[in-house]
Formats: structure tokens, C-alpha cells, sequence
């Protein structure tokens, strides 16, 4: 794969290009949004970027590692029922509580006949505890599945249906346990962040802006990823992985290191979707939403972090205004744009940007968006596609 | 657990969910043979199949109300009928999906599942708008009601003994296909080296089509014999999507007596546990089991040498 050689004015880990795909993506996010948008349409787009965290994880973990996870709902999970629990706690204090059986826990709990709070729930007193379990708990998790199924030489389909019956496992799961879980209905009900109310407008607005910050912070860490010696390792292990075991690298490490790296992504998209959206229920966690953030990338375009974003957004905004007027018609267009985007663009709209719009821009711009050069040697499996700006 | 029971009891327990256990394993079975074929044979992942089985469970419930209003006196019978056209329309669709999507990503597995999970969407709200939300059930000709006792304590539906021989004769048939007919060699040789089957005059893209069909017809009298002990609606068929998955992969991918084994383990082991524990930690437990197991040995169960 080729990334622009160093000489060409490159000293740090973005190009040019980059630079200004990432500067027009933030005036999109911070400026022009807030202010055309109503309240009720930005706290939408700021949900949906929650999303945008997965979608940021998959092109690393699938675009470039070349790692398919169907599991990725469980992440976002998992950081999300952290938030949600420290939140519920908060909620849920001895004054707020007086009227059940035992005040103090969660109310789903004393319905349940669950009499004092679990020994898993004792860490999410904390802020500080719970932010660490938000990176840390999806991290563990993935290093486990990953270290297991990846020293053992398991990938590709094996890896994609083992995912995805842990994200089965993990949604019947917490639906089983209602007691610990909230079940079906998940945790709910959540009012302040150590004492700051999160449910009024002002409140929703600033999370909006944490949010986007988050997420910026979370691109540029994308971009340094790919560009250090890791992010073309990663590409090398995909496009011949047994040339890059051969040359002496452990590849198991660094796919265990991807992995994790999108766990904690995703969950930290997750934390973010619990503050915003004020509930956390397995209906995020299980197969179909796992599935559906993997269509946001390849909509997005797979090997394209910006690309990811938009996809996000774009499938998003297209399911709620699509969901509003023809509820009936939203699973044909969803389906459709699964077969559209392998079928027809499988290097999404970053592909297509590529192609038609980007060679055109590049005169106007003195040639800094280059025409995308066909990379001679690569797996007909993932179409090359060196990454140029969006 | 054990304790509260006495001895008598605790085997009757087990012989009543061994029984359950063996409904929900020819379930698994159908199902996994038309998986076993698609995915262990051609390597595609197929997430639309459990709605390939979904169209053969419709074409039942149609076909026995074509019987129940215009041919009353056959309606003993219709099962049989409706059977064969159940492995038709599923079959048929299958071809055409095979043709349309699947024959361009033959080199990009992972992208088959995305292809044919859209694919699935599409499918489902199909059946929903044709045949509305609700679950439909068939109406059981009378030879098929009622059950058998075995012992004083334990008895047996009818129609599970009926799904069971079912499935038997169509695990049967199928070895049969794929281990002696000349048609079944073609399919494997293809499976095993595409090009050198191509240059000794096999026609691979036929028999690639053929093999596609058939493996969702199966999954169409899957559905089929689904009617015979549930009721049918349009999102039944992703609920065993991911356990058959994992079926078929826990088996060993490339082995149909791998497959079946399986589906014994797996089924067998969820519906003992079911009466012990609540549904959902039973189901978790076995899922978890699967996966673990797994990941110690990703090959599954039976494993054919292959050199490659």
C-alpha cells in the first residue's frame, strides 16, 4: 500500500490532505450543524456519533487489520452499561429511593428482590472507576477473545460468526439476568453526572460538544495509528499474512493489539450514547445493531476514517427520515445498501470520492489530493485503495 | 440440582428432554445440512438462510390451505406435497440469488455475509408486508396428533417422532448425493480445486448454482417440517440463524457427520440444562461452551486432511 513518501512535506503523522479533511469535518460538526440545526435534530446527529466511535474502530480493526468483528454491538455495550451504571447509582441515592423495600439500590433490583447492591456494581460509585472500567472492561474482554482465537491462527469467517454469537450470548444474557441487568428494558431512568442534571437541553448541548471533541481526539488517534509502523504492518499482515509471520513480526499480537483498540472505541462511543441518550438497553448490544455499525463503514468506505463518519451519519439520517415517512420501506432500502455497497462500490463513499471527485478538486487545490495511484500487487480481496483525503 | 429429585424421576426427566432435545436437534439438523452444504462446501456464508427456511414454512401453510379448502378428502397427505414444493421455491430462489449476488464474490467470504445479510432484511419485510406480522400455524392432519406413551410417565408427540424420521431420510438422502452419486463428486472435486475440476471438462459454475440450490432447498423442507412443532412469522427464521452457524462450525466445517454430532451435542445438552436452569441461562451456557471449545480447537469436531 502506498502512503505519500516522507519527503513530500510531510512531518508529522498527517499529510496535508488529512489535515484539512479533518479540519472540514470539525467546522461541519462544531459550527455549521449547532447552528442550522434545531435542538431536537442535533441531539440526533450527536447519537449518531456515538456510532461514528465503532465505525472508526472497524476501519481500523477491518479496513486495515483486515479482522471482520460481528461483535462490535458488544463493546459499545459494555461501555455503555458501565456509564449507565454509575449513572443509575447516582440516581438511585437513599433519598431518591426512600419508598422501596431496600433504599439505596437501583429500583430494578428491589423489584427483583435483590436486597443489597452486587459486589459488580461496588466499582461504580466512582467517576474515576467507572471512566477506567469504560476503556478498560471492552478491553479486557477483547484481549481475551482475541488472544485465544488469534494465537490459535483463527480468523476471517471463523472469527466473524464466533463474534457474533458472543454478542448473542451477551444480549440473552443481560436480558436473562433482570436483577443485575435491568433486563430487556435495560437501565433507565438516569437523571445527573455527580450532580449535573444531563436531561436538560443546555446539558444535551454540551454533551453534543464533548462528544464531537471526543470523537476528534479519537480520529487523530485513528490517523496515528495508521500511519505509524503499525497501521503498515497491519495492512501488510492483511494483504499476506504469512510473509509478515515469515519476516519475524508476531502477527497474533498486533491483531490482539487492534482489537482491543477497537473495543475501547466503541465502548467509549458507548459511554457517550448512555450520557446523550439518558438508557442503555441490550437492544444495542445483540446481532442485528452489530451488524448495522459494520454497514456504516463499508457504506462509509472501509479504508477511509473520515469516510467512516460520514457513512455513519449518512445511513443514520437516512434510517430515521426514511423510518419517519415509510417505516414499511427502511428494511428494503437497509438491505439494499448492504448488496449496493459489496456489490457495486465495495470501497464505499470515500471510493467513490476517490474516483470522480477527488482528481477533479486536485488542480484547484495545487495537487494536494492526488489521483489515487492503482496499487499494483494486491489481494482482489480487499480492493486497494491508498487513502487520500475525503 | 439433582437433589430434589428421586431417581425414577431424574430418568424420566432425562428421557423427556433427551426427547425435546431430539425435536430441537432435527430442527438444528435440517437446517445445518443446507448450511453444512453452502458454507462447508462452497465457503459462503449464507445469513439468509434461516429466511430461505422461513419461504418453505409459508409455502406449507398455503399449501394446506389449498388442501383444507378445495381438496378436503387429501388432506392427510399434503404434507408431502407441500414438502416438495417447499424444496422447489426455496431452491429455485436460491438459484436466483446465487446467479444474481453471490457467483460475483466467490474470492470475498466476508463479504457474502453482509451481501446476503441485506439480502435477509430485504426477505423478512417482504413476508411482512405479503403475509402480515403474525405467525401463522398449520393445522396437523389428524394422524400426525396426539402422542405415544412409552411408559407410565413418559410419552411422545407424533409429530416429533414424524420430524424425526424426516430427518433422517433427508440426512440419508443427502449422504447419498454428495458420497456416491457422480453429481456429488463433481461438487466436491470443485470444492477442492476449482481450476483442475474446470480443465478435466466440469462445468463449475453449474455445479456451482446446483449445490447453492440445493443447500437452500434443504433449508426450505427445513422450514417445512419447522411448521409440523411452531408457528411461522416473518423473523422466525433469524432466530436459529446464529445456533445453526455455530452448528455447522463446531461440527467442523467440511464434515456432514461433524455436523450432525453437533447438532446432537448442542441440542441435547440446551434442553437438559432447560429443565434444570431457566431457558435463557441454558442457552447461554451451551452457546458459551460452543464458543470456548472453539476457541481451543477452531477446527471443530471432525476434521477431514485435506493437503492443500
Amino acid at each position: 500500500m502506498t502512503t505519500s513518501a516522507p519527503t513530500s512535506g510531510r512531518t508529522f503523522f498527517l499529510r496535508p490532505q488529512d489535515m484539512i479533511g479533518i479540519a472540514i469535518l470539525a467546522v461541519l460538526l462544531v459550527v455549521i450543524l449547532p447552528l442550522t440545526l434545531d435542538n431536537f435534530r442535533l441531539q440526533f446527529v450527536g447519537k449518531y456519533l456515538t456510532y461514528a466511535f465503532v465505525a472508526l474502530g472497524l476501519v481500523l480493526c477491518w479496513g486495515y487489520a483486515g479482522i471482520l468483528s460481528l461483535g462490535q454491538g458488544v463493546f459499545f455495550g459494555l461501555g455503555g452499561y458501565c456509564m449507565a451504571m454509575f449513572l443509575k447509582l447516582e440516581a438511585s441515592s437513599v433519598a431518591n429511593t426512600k419508598i422501596q423495600t431496600t433504599p439505596g439500590i437501583p429500583d430494578f433490583m428491589d423489584w427483583n428482590q435483590i436486597t443489597e447492591l452486587p459486589l459488580m456494581w461496588q466499582p461504580f460509585n466512582n467517576l474515576g472507576l467507572t471512566i477506567l472500567a469504560v476503556i478498560l472492561v471492552p478491553a479486557l474482554f477483547a484481549f481475551i477473545v482475541g488472544f485465544a482465537m488469534f494465537k490459535r491462527r483463527v480468523g476471517g469467517v471463523y472469527f466473524a460468526i464466533i463474534t457474533q454469537a458472543l454478542a448473542a450470548i451477551l444480549t440473552i444474557l443481560i436480558v436473562g439476568q433482570q436483577g443485575y441487568t435491568g433486563g430487556i428494558n435495560g437501565i433507565t431512568d438516569l437523571r445527573t453526572l455527580h450532580g449535573w442534571d444531563i436531561r436538560t437541553d443546555a446539558a444535551k448541548t454540551i454533551l453534543y460538544f464533548v462528544c464531537v471533541g471526543l470523537l476528534i481526539a479519537c480520529i487523530l488517534l485513528a490517523y496515528y495509528v495508521k500511519s505509524s509502523k503499525l497501521g503498515r504492518i497491519l495492512v501488510a499482515m492483511r494483504d499476506k499474512e504469512d510473509r509478515v509471520r515469515f519476516s519475524g513480526y508476531d502477527v497474533a499480537s498486533f491483531k490482539v493489539f487492534v482489537f482491543c483498540l477497537a473495543a475501547s472505541l466503541s465502548a467509549i462511543g458507548g459511554a457517550m450514547f448512555t450520557l446523550q441518550v439518558g438508557f442503555m438497553s441490550p437492544s444495542f448490544v445483540g446481532i442485528v445493531p452489530s451488524i448495522e455499525m459494520v454497514i456504516y463503514t463499508a457504506v462509509g468506505g472501509r479504508l477511509s476514517i473520515l469516510g467512516a463518519i460520514y457513512g455513519t451519519l449518512l445511513v443514520n439520517w437516512a434510517k430515521t427520515s426514511f423510518s419517519e415517512s415509510f417505516p414499511e420501506l427502511w428494511l428494503f432500502g437497509l438491505g439494499g445498501l448492504f448488496i449496493a455497497v459489496v456489490l457495486i462500490f465495495p470501497n464505499g463513499l470515500a471510493g467513490l470520492w476517490q474516483t470522480y471527485v477527488a482528481p477533479r478538486l486536485g488542480p484547484l487545490f495545487g495537487g494536494t489530493a492526488k489521483r489515487a495511484v492503482p496499487s499494483p500487487a494486491s489481494e482482489p480481496a480487499v480492493p486497494a485503495a491508498p487513502a487520500v483525503a475525503e | 440440582m439433582f437433589s430434589d429429585y428421586s431417581l425414577a424421576e431424574l430418568s424420566s426427566i432425562f428421557l423427556m428432554q433427551g426427547f425435546a432435545g431430539l425435536i430441537l436437534f432435527s430442527v438444528f439438523v435440517l437446517m445445518a445440512l443446507g448450511l453444512a452444504i453452502i458454507f462447508g462446501q462452497m465457503g459462503v456464508i449464507n445469513m439468509a438462510h434461516g429466511e430461505f427456511m422461513i419461504l418453505g414454512a409459508y409455502v406449507t401453510y398455503f399449501t394446506s390451505q389449498l388442501f383444507l379448502n378445495y381438496l378436503p378428502s387429501l388432506f392427510g397427505i399434503y404434507f408431502f406435497i407441500a414438502m416438495i414444493l417447499a424444496f422447489l421455491a426455496s431452491g429455485a430462489l436460491g438459484m436466483a440469488t446465487e446467479w444474481l449476488m453471490i457467483r460475483h464474490l466467490y474470492k470475498r467470504p466476508l463479504d457474502t455475509l453482509l451481501a446476503t445479510w441485506g439480502l435477509s432484511l430485504i426477505l423478512q419485510q417482504v413476508y411482512r408486508s405479503v403475509f402480515g406480522p403474525r405467525e401463522v400455524g398449520v393445522e396437523l392432519p389428524s394422524w400426525m396428533m396426539g402422542s405415544l406413551p412409552v411408559t407410565e410417565v413418559v410419552e411422545v408427540q407424533i409429530n416429533g417422532l414424524f420430524v424425526m424420521g424426516l430427518t433422517i431420510a433427508i440426512t440419508v438422502a443427502v449422504a447419498l448425493l454428495m458420497y456416491k452419486s457422480s453429481w456429488g463428486k463433481q461438487v466436491r472435486a470443485v470444492v477442492q480445486n476449482r481450476v483442475m475440476a474446470g480443465a478435466v471438462g466440469i462445468n463449475t459454475e453449474k455445479v456451482d448454482r446446483y449445490t447453492f440450490g440445493l443447500g437452500c432447498g434443504i433449508a426450505g423442507v427445513a422450514g417445512s417440517a419447522f411448521t409440523m412443532i411452531g408457528s411461522t412469522g416473518p423473523t422466525s427464521g433469524q432466530l436459529y440463524i446464529v445456533d445453526t452457524f455455530l452448528v455447522v462450525v463446531f461440527g467442523g466445517a467440511q464434515s456432514l457427520l461433524g455436523t450432525i454430532a453437533s447438532a446432537f451435542t448442542i441440542s441435547q445438552a440446551q434442553s437438559t440444562m432447560e429443565f434444570f436452569l431457566s431457558g435463557s441461562m441454558a442457552k447461554v451456557l451451551t452457546l458459551l461452551g460452543v464458543v470456548v471449545i472453539l476457541m481451543l480447537r477452531p477446527q471443530g469436531l471432525f476434521v477431514i486432511k485435506v493437503r492443500r
